[in-house]
């Protein structure tokens, strides 16, 4: 390693490797233009929330959903990269809690649940929540009873996960899309439950 | 290989930066190393396998002080040099300073004969260890669970990310104790990884 102050600045490092992509033409000068477009308009929480709010209303839609991740979110309209050969959709019940993580790296179904958050991609998380996952759970705010079976998923390879959250009790009679209001990437990550005593409102 | 990646159950890290709605980003440049990660496999440099060894390759220094979206654009640059898009000195020069790489690849393997194995079955991790890039993380390294679920064949890491030819093979995802993985040492419940076949063999 050359000492840190002979080290490039880090952002003019990003655009030396675009100025090489972009003249040998691998890449097109519309590539952040057209990821952005991704990330703001079609991979976001609201696609993952759309897929649970179905799930929560229509039983038949759930149990295709628990057998062929990809082919019941695809009837939504909603697609993952070619490298994201399969999807597992994880139920969370009054007594089950799962939670997703990524220790080698950080991968998630982000084409579902949107981008991985800041935390969901530092050495903190990546290392303690597989082996001290209640009380990495609870310093996140989630604190889980005595009773609550603990399942975590490792990210190795390229089957993706995603947490079905347990619809709250209390949203009995909901339309769908005001179900899908109260979805949030943490839920569907499993480091937030949406059901009182654990559940936080989420910001607008 | 071992590397610093390697994060499932260490020990030593604090708290998670946690807080509902986190960000994504931090800075434009984060973005732009994003969609070129993105854009440069799309444009078939290279594959998935490859971006995530050249990730691993990193100097172990390197790779824990640098952010995430860090690791993202350093393994890009690795990866367009060694493939002879562009050099070390002609990003250096266009980035105004030193452009720390990573290290050279050891060379990958070929996946074994297929073996099958069936839902409920205990497997237990085969204790090697591989000089290049894998999927298996250490803390299941010699460990014994129980078979859940199957996944459909992906390209298998170890020859993928070493232009070795094409092989594809299923992963099972294992269900392993936390009491089997940290005797003493961790907090009960279960942690379950996506093996692939190559690395797993029936339990004695």
């Amino acid at each position: 390693m050359p000492p840190a102050e002979q080290v490039a600045d880090v952002a003019r490092r990003v655009d030396a490797v675009e100025q090489v992509a972009l003249e040998r033409g691998l890449i097109k000068p519309t590539h952040l233009e057209a990821f952005s477009h991704k990330i703001e308009g079609d991979w976001t929480p609201a696609t993952g929330a759309a897929i649970v709010a179905r799930a929560w209303t229509d039983a038949a839609y759930k149990a295709r959903l628990l057998q062929n991740g990809i082919a019941a979110a695809a009837e939504l309209g909603a697609t993952m990269p070619a490298h994201h050969r399969h999807l597992v959709v994880l139920e969370n019940t009054a007594t089950v809690h799962n939670v997703i993580c990524c220790t080698l790296c950080s991968c998630t179904a982000f084409s579902i649940i949107g981008m991985p958050p800041d935390w969901y991609k530092d050495l903190e998380y990546r290392s303690r929540v597989v082996r001290e996952s209640r009380t990495v759970l609870r310093e996140m705010g989630l604190d889980l009873s005595e009773q609550m079976e603990i399942r975590v998923w490792d990210t190795t390879a390229d089957t993706r996960y995603v947490v079905l959250p347990y619809r709250p009790p209390e949203t009995e009679g909901w339309t769908p899309e005001r179900l899908k209001s109260i979805v949030t990437k943490e839920s569907m990550i499993g480091v937030a439950r949406l059901e009182p005593p654990t559940a936080y409102q989420p910001k607008a | 290989m071992d590397g610093i990646h390697d994060m499932g159950g260490r020990q030593g890290f604090g708290r998670v930066r946690f807080k509902p709605g986190s960000q994504i980003y931090h800075d434009p440049w984060e973005i732009k190393a994003n969609s070129l990660s993105g854009a440069l496999v799309a444009a078939g440099l290279f594959n998935m396998d490859e971006y995530r060894h050249a990730i691993e390759r990193m100097e172990p220094r390197h790779y824990i002080n640098a952010s995430y979206y860090e690791r993202v654009f350093t393994a890009c640059a690795i990866l367009c040099v060694e493939k002879g898009v562009t050099t070390q000195a002609e990003l250096e020069r266009i980035a105004g300073g030193a452009f720390p790489l990573a290290r050279p690849a050891a060379p990958g393997r070929e996946q074994r004969s297929p073996t099958d194995f069936a839902i409920g079955q205990r497997v237990t991790v085969r204790s090697e260890f591989v000089p290049g890039h894998h999927r298996m993380p250490g803390y299941i390294r010699g460990k014994t669970g129980v078979v859940i679920q199957k996944s459909p064949d992906f390209p298998f890491p170890d020859a993928a990310a070493h232009q070795l030819e094409e092989q594809w093979e299923p992963t099972y995802d294992v269900r392993f104790d936390t009491t089997e993985l940290w005797p003493d040492a961790s907090e009960k419940a279960s942690v379950t990884v996506a093996v692939f076949r190559s690395y797993l063999q029936k339990a004695a």
